[in-house]
């Protein structure tokens, strides 16, 4: 038995950890849930984004102790509850990641797509000032953030059928491929129907 | 089969039966099946759900923790080490000092003067003076306070203009003593024409001095290094670099192990942007104390250590003067340049060549000289960071061009198309310019930034501002003279329809296996799913020498080229064989194999995979190699090759800004990028460059400040005090790809991964003059500046309003 008792992705885990652990320590270290990156551990970048109760949080920040009897969320977690709801593929927030190009090194980007998905499950339709501000605490040092808005904006187009702006190097067609996740009882997920420029 | 084969930019079968797609764009429209589409990356689907190995991932059994005493003073001697606590603390399995790994390294061969730990002497607060191995980090964290370390203090150089003085006493000597200029790291003097006379010829002629700070690359991933020795001694690095020979070269002679026992891996890498192309001292540590202890050893260094281990830009002083005729013309460039290297050489050598050979493009000029000059000062060393040595150069240049077009009454861009130098020709300092689309993308940020109806005409406050530039596409200079070639790939298929490839290219984010895939696709007519790349692991790939100098897409795809071309001869000669006809009767492409005289006939209607079988079957393993290695190029001079590239880039953007006059504080709502990559082998890939580009520009002009306080010691060693922009802060960036077709690129493909940041920063210095008639020539545009110089022109139109009336 551990001295700590953590939920994480929907398990219960014992854990040992000496009292000034944080989260972000447990998760890497104990429980080798290498997902959740540590760019700098002291809550400047972001890179350790994991959700609490289904809120962003810096796992960095969080001593292990503070989290036990919440729900945490690791991107580790995303697929699997996906495919559990009857998806394939993987998260669609992760599948318009890897279409959009929003993943380059990728190091900021468990932390990124975390704080995607509290928005989106918060807002069906955020605007881009919502999903700028709502990805703000992620800092991204490779991609000037244009290809991750547009990968949020794509993820938002294939849930609800939100029009998505096509982006200025492909100004005459939707360059991103197709899906290869799928969302039970919804039709048309991967579909790359766009309308240019119209965004209300 | 020769290293230095031309390919040619087209499509391998493009005659052959109408392409299945609808053409989307310029690739599948000249009837690529695989160029041009910007496929998914290869290992994004394993980035995005967190399965993805970073350095920092791996644990091995009985893995120690290490961690590094650094120095707190800028310059001392180190007097005494004493790590007799230290070891004794229970869970510390060992210490390392200078002693240990006495030999230098440097990534230039020719100015090797680092030690993996301080050995007599310490140049700058952070520099490495021991190691310690531990169960956990905190116990390595606490045995580090045990190591007694007496120091010799000793005078600090911190400014560049005294290091360049070199004024040596026996209380501050030389930062390297026994160097033999003291503390000038390297001085190039060029000329080419006569810059004088250049001078004469020209109507206007401009001089002014510039700053250019220093800033760093901030990846989100700290450096991390994990080692084991086998029982036998085989060591197995894990690391995150961008240069996997290099490190390998370096471990190896520090080490004392031969090449051919330590193998060095780059696990999934978390941004780079030139900051891990050294050698770095946890390199060597962890394998010195893997080989000490016998168990793993893992390094992690702290945001605060990858601060002081930096690397990053340097700070530039430069002085410009340049002619121009009335009619846009430039006559000649004259440069002076005082560059701070820090306190180590890393790539310095080639940096200050760079500051100045690389501004011979993307305009033509008949005279130019330039003199540079590194020093070192007692601060964290610089060396390459995206955009090498001649993003500080550009932003004086073209800050002055655009005073020179304001002189002469041209529109900034007219300018820069006057001097155009056009494609198919050389610069004045001998470098061979092949494809150049630096026109069309002038044409692109004109038209989507509506320059010619907003530019001058925006109301106060609000501007735009246009400036260009040409970056090179890998060197043809080895970092260490050797014919061998700079990029090897082999190819392994079989029946399983499964194409394998093993590069030693790095992919540091960029998607350089991705644009391997990409070229297997084309050639080999597979699906993208049926390919996987191997990368960066010394032990299984051939040698690559890594992720610098913008050389991978170009290097590394005409060597992929080259292996499918040698692997596709030997399929459709196993074919061929089968069918009783002549091997060039074989079509292979588009994941179908058929007699190219014989369609109607279904059993010469076959699959890729069956193809596969059938070579295997009748030719054995199937495999395959392929290289690339530059042609002889640059000028013939000392120092004429450093700078001279296959293939050079040309970017333009056009930067809008808005800048508020009662707070000094500028945003910057848009910026246009117009990049030519010679052809785009994934556009989304290329893009995605193209604005991390941008972005990392604009960032530093406006945010970023690397500097130290009058102790040497680092301003500020975290990413809240050294502020990088976030989703709020940025600008819309808007990526126009302009494709110019390089004849020796892959399918006429160049670099994207550096060039497109270099306009970023003169272009805004443009803007805000376009918004509120001031120049800023010194880096970074703090708002303090903005408010500054706008008081200083107020104080001037006072001064000529006052003078106005008494003429
Ligand atoms: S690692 Fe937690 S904010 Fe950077
Ligand atoms: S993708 Fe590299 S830091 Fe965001």
């Amino acid at each position: 038995m551990g001295n700590l008792n953590l939920k994480i992705n929907g398990d219960h885990h014992p854990v040992d950890a000496p009292d000034h652990w944080t989260l972000l320590e447990v998760l890497r270290y104990r429980l080798d849930l290498t997902g959740s990156k540590q760019g700098c551990d002291k809550g400047d970048c972001g890179a350790c984004t994991v959700l609490v109760d289904g809120k962003p949080e810096l796992a960095c920040l969080l001593l292990a102790g503070a989290s036990e009897g919440r729900e945490i969320t690791t991107i580790e977690g995303l697929m699997p509850a996906h495919r559990a709801a009857g998806g394939t593929g993987a998260d669609p927030v992760q599948d318009a990641f890897d279409r959009a190009g929003a993943l380059q090194c990728g190091f900021c980007q468990p932390g990124m797509m975390l704080s995607t998905r509290a928005l989106l499950n918060e807002e069906e339709r955020p605007s881009r000032e919502r999903i700028r501000e709502a990805l703000s605490g992620n800092l991204c040092r490779c991609t000037g953030y244009t290809q991750i808005i547009q990968a949020v904006e794509l993820a938002i187009h294939e849930t609800c059928g939100e029009p998505v702006e096509h982006p200025a190097w492909a100004p005459d067609q939707a360059p991103w491929g197709d899906a290869v996740s799928t969302v039970p009882g919804r039709k048309g997920t991967g579909s790359s129907d766009t309308t240019q420029g119209e965004q209300a | 089969m020769a290293a230095r084969d031309q390919h040619g930019p087209g499509a391998p079968w493009p005659e052959e039966g109408a392409p299945e797609l609808a053409a989307t764009n310029r690739s599948s429209a000249e009837g690529f099946r695989a160029v041009g589409q910007s496929m998914r990356k290869l290992e994004g689907l394993d980035k995005a759900t967190g399965a993805a190995v970073y350095a920092d991932d791996i644990k091995l059994p009985g893995m120690l923790h290490a961690k590094t005493l650094r120095s707190p003073h800028c310059h001392a001697r180190i007097v005494r080490i004493d790590a007799s606590k230290a070891l004794a603390l229970s869970g510390v399995h060992a210490v390392i000092t200078g002693a240990d790994l006495p030999t230098k390294y440097g990534v230039i061969p020719w100015t090797q003067d680092e030690h993996a730990l301080a050995l007599d002497k310490v140049r700058f607060i952070g520099d490495e003076v021991a190691a310690v191995a531990a169960i956990d980090e905190d116990t390595a964290n606490a045995a580090l306070k045990l190591i007694e370390v007496e120091y010799e203090l000793l005078g600090a150089w911190l400014d560049p203009a005294e290091s360049r003085q070199n004024q040596l006493t026996d209380e501050r000597p030389a930062i390297h003593e026994g160097h033999k200029h003291g503390n000038i790291s390297k001085r190039v003097e060029l000329e080419f024409g006569d810059v004088e006379a250049a001078f004469e010829a020209a109507d206007v002629v401009l001089e002014n001095d510039f700053y250019f700070h220093s800033s760093t690359h901030a990846a989100i991933e700290p450096h991390c290094a994990v080692a084991r020795e086998s029982a036998d001694g085989l060591l197995t690095l894990w690391s995150s670099t961008q240069i996997t020979h290099y490190v390998q070269r370096e471990v190896s002679r520090v080490l004392g192990v031969p090449q051919s026992r330590l193998r060095v891996i780059q696990p999934n890498l978390g941004g780079a942007f030139g900051g891990k192309s050294d050698p770095f001292s946890l390199e060597f540590v962890v394998c010195k104390l893997a080989q000490l202890t016998g168990r793993p050893v893992k390094m992690l260094w702290t945001r605060e250590e990858v601060f002081y281990a930096h690397r990053g830009r340097h700070a530039m002083n430069m002085r410009y003067k340049s002619g121009v005729t009335k009619d846009g013309k430039l006559t000649g460039v004259s440069a002076d340049i005082l560059i701070d290297g820090g306190s180590y050489s890393s790539f310095g050598l080639v940096t200050t060549y760079y500051s100045g050979q690389l501004l011979t493009g993307p305009y033509d000029f008949p005279a130019y000289r330039f003199d540079s000059t590194r020093v070192f000062t007692n601060k964290p060393p610089c060396g390459p960071k995206r955009g090498h040595g001649s993003v500080q150069p550009r932003f004086a240049f073209e800050v002055q061009l655009d005073e020179l077009s304001e002189a002469i009454g041209m529109d900034p861009i007219d300018l820069r198309r006057v001097n155009d130098v056009g494609e198919h020709t050389e610069t004045v300092n001998g470098q061979r310019v092949t494809s150049n689309g630096f026109a069309a993308c002038l044409d692109a940020v004109e038209e989507q930034s509506a320059w010619k109806e907003r530019r001058g005409k925006l109301p106060a406050g609000h501007g735009l501002g246009v400036a260009g530039s040409m970056y090179i596409s890998g060197t043809n200079y080895p970092i260490y003279p050797n014919d061998m070639p700079q990029a090897g790939i082999q190819l392994k298929v079989d029946r399983s329809g499964l194409v394998t490839a093993f590069t030693g290219g790095n992919d540091i984010g960029q998607g350089s296996s991705s644009v391997v895939r990409t070229v297997i696709c084309e050639e080999l007519g597979v699906d993208s799913a049926d390919v996987r790349v191997v990368a960066a692991d010394t032990d299984l790939c051939p040698v690559d020498l890594g992720a610098y100098s913008s050389r991978v897409t170009f290097m590394v795809g005409n060597a992929t080229i080259d292996a499918c071309r040698n692997l596709r001869k030997l399929i459709c000669r196993g074919v061929a064989e089968e069918w009783g006809i002549d091997p060039s009767r074989v079509f292979l492409g588009r994941g179908e194999v058929f007699d190219t005289e014989n369609r109607g006939n279904p059993k010469r209607n076959i699959t890729t995979r069956r193809a596969f079988e059938i070579a295997e079957a009748r030719c054995d393993t199937l495999g395959s190699t392929g290289s690339y290695n530059t042609p002889k190029l640059g000028g013939d001079y000392r120092g004429g090759s450093i700078g001279a590239s296959p293939a050079y880039s040309f970017t333009a953007h056009v930067v809008e800004v808005l800048v508020d006059e009662r707070t000094g504080m500028i945003t910057v709502p848009n910026v246009w990028v117009a990049h030519d990559c010679g052809r785009a082998l994934n556009p989304m890939l290329v893009a995605g460059q193209m604005e991390g580009s941008a972005y990392m520009g604009i960032v530093e002009a406006l945010f970023e400040d690397h500097k130290v306080n009058r102790f040497g010691l680092h301003a500020g060693p975290s990413l809240l005090d050294y502020p990088l922009a976030t989703s709020v802060d940025c600008p819309d960036l808007h990526a126009l790809i302009v494709e110019s077709i390089d004849p020796e690129g892959p399918y006429g493909a160049k670099e994207a991964g550096e060039g497109p940041l270099h306009p970023a920063l003169p272009a805004l210095s443009n803007a805000i003059f376009d918004a509120v008639g001031i120049r800023l020539r010194k880096l970074p545009f703090t708002p303090g500046k903005v408010l500054a110089a706008l008081d200083e022109k107020r104080a001037r139109e006072a001064a000529s309003a006052e003078e106005a009336p008494s003429c």
